[in-house]
């Protein structure tokens, strides 16, 4: 069953187009990888995709009873984030911005999910830390635990091995394939392809001659 | 001489003049402050002083033309301004901090030749050093002033705790704010308007040049030892308060001018706070 099916999307700003068109299909507890060259519009594509900006042509289709609010986003790292005085649950819970609507204030079921999801990802101990304070690996496991809180269904990575050492790299990789193994789509875009290939089970090459499909026919077609 | 001191300053207080003084610069330093933590965290300090300086330019205007009271004109020029800084956030062609430099500037330079050219008192260099480094016109607030303050604190408070969750979620990462659904125009929008009106009303009590210290140092004290993003929002609002009462107190016992008596009181703060923080750090490695 597909959630998320893209036909023959172009995205851009406003008239001017950034990508060639594209097709492509995530199914439940998919893994996609989006790779391609810097300008190949990858961050756009995930712009679009989270309905922040109109697609120029093209259609994209959720699945039935998905919805985009399932989708949990994980951003690249702001340069003002660095020095942001904030514990690991406050932004945990800022996840959960999506369902408040117009409560104030979070729910006691929200607290206690972020809470569940702090001890999935193993940050538990570092609930009352200070964000600045926290290792690149640290930082980008609390940004994941506010995406797993913000969708329960999807989770849509931007780059997010891009500032890490190899070591907190490998280890976030991890983290991120055991979620897929619990159920859980990804779409991640990187630029570590050979990263990549270890992990997913599609990819999608953007560029001029665009392509969509598995490890190996991704190869094929690139020779 | 203790007594003496209490003596004196219990007269004073005695005047409804300066209960008004005292009620208005307290609510004055808690807005301000509170609006200073997203403010000084999304990296937009110097906003209070560029629009302090819009307002400086318009009152010169309002001058010449020879209205009496201003606020109607310099309110709503000074929100006009707010929101064209802070509204388009990264996407525009002069990045923020240029924009507010080049707006500061410029309106100082015409409001300052406006006023030199046409002005309509006597004592034009007073007028001006009143207006930029706050006179005392803190103890000539009417009644009008007072609950205008009070209302519009009120206000400020409420939007403040009602949409704090979105606040903090809008400072800390828009993106992700946006992608949640969180209309982060509407907010830009609405922390633009705050900031322009509780600009306005601290120019009557620091001026035009003091008022960016109002909305920095007690975000950046409370900076120094606070963890949580909840812990700087009430230190800083209490910081700010003190340093008002105090300041305020001070000013009224030894002469000084309010305004600069008051950002004397938040630099000290500030710089014990830093100590505080220094220290702290230090027994934790």
């Amino acid at each position: 069953m597909f959630c998320l099916r893209c036909k023959d999307l172009i995205v851009g700003y406003g008239v001017h187009p950034v990508s060639s068109a594209l097709s492509f299909e995530v199914e439940q507890g998919d893994y996609l990888c989006i790779v391609g060259e810097n300008g190949a519009g990858k961050s756009t594509l995930v712009q679009t995709l989270l309905g922040l900006l109109p697609a120029i042509s093209g259609t994209i289709e959720f699945g039935e009873g998905f919805e985009p609010s399932h989708i949990g986003y994980l951003p690249q790292q702001t340069a003002l984030q660095k020095d942001f005085p904030a514990i690991v649950t406050e932004v945990v819970l800022s996840g959960f911005q999506n369902r408040i609507g117009w409560r104030p204030f979070y729910s006691r079921r929200e607290k206690l999910v972020a809470r569940k999801n702090m001890v999935r990802l193993g940050i538990e101990s570092l609930a009352k830390k200070c964000y600045r304070q926290l290792s690149g690996g640290q930082q980008q496991r609390t940004l994941l635990c506010r995406a797993l809180c913000a969708g329960d269904r999807m989770l849509l990575l931007d780059e997010p091995t891009a500032s890490l050492d190899p070591q907190a790299t490998e280890s976030l990789y991890e983290l991120i394939r055991r979620l897929n193994r619990e159920g859980m789509t990804i779409v991640m875009v990187t630029h570590d392809l050979f990263g990549a290939r270890a992990e997913a089970k599609h990819f999608l090459r953007l560029g001029k001659t665009p392509c969509f499909g598995t490890a190996d026919q991704l190869l094929r077609g690139g020779e | 001489m203790e007594e003496g001191v209490f003596q004196t300053l219990g007269q004073y207080l005695a005047f409804p003049f300066v209960q008004n003084a005292l009620v208005a610069g307290t609510l004055i330093a808690l807005c301000a402050s509170l609006l200073g933590v997203p403010l000084v965290l999304r990296r937009f300090s110097y906003i209070g002083d560029g629009l302090s300086h819009v307002a400086f330019s318009v009152m010169a205007v309002a001058a010449i033309f020879g209205l009496s009271n201003n606020m109607f004109l310099v309110l709503p020029a000074t929100i006009i301004c707010a929101v064209l800084l802070l509204h388009g956030g990264e996407k525009r062609k002069i990045k923020g901090d240029a924009a507010i430099a080049m707006l500061a500037v410029g309106s100082l330079a015409v409001g300052y030749l406006l006023l030199s050219k046409f002005s309509p008192s006597a004592n034009f260099s007073g007028d001006v050093c009143g207006t930029l480094f706050g006179s005392t016109s803190i103890l000539t607030l009417s009644k009008t002033d007072v609950i205008l303050c009070v209302a519009l604190s009120v206000v400020v408070l409420l939007a403040f705790v009602f949409f704090y969750n979105r606040i903090f979620a809008l400072t800390f990462d828009e993106t992700f704010a946006q992608a949640s659904g969180v209309r982060t125009g509407f907010f830009n929008l609405l922390l633009a308007v705050l900031i322009a009106v509780v600009i306005v009303l601290a120019m009557n009590l620091v001026g035009a040049l003091l008022i960016s210290a109002f909305v920095i140092f007690p975000v950046l004290s409370a900076m120094a030892i606070c963890k949580s993003f909840l812990s700087v929002t009430i230190t800083s609002a209490c910081l700010s308060v003190f340093c008002a009462v105090t300041g305020m107190l001070i000013s009224i016992l030894a002469g000084t001018p309010v305004g600069s008596t008051i950002v004397a009181m938040n630099i000290a703060v500030f710089l014990v706070f830093r100590l505080i923080g220094f220290f702290c750090a230090e027994k934790k490695l």
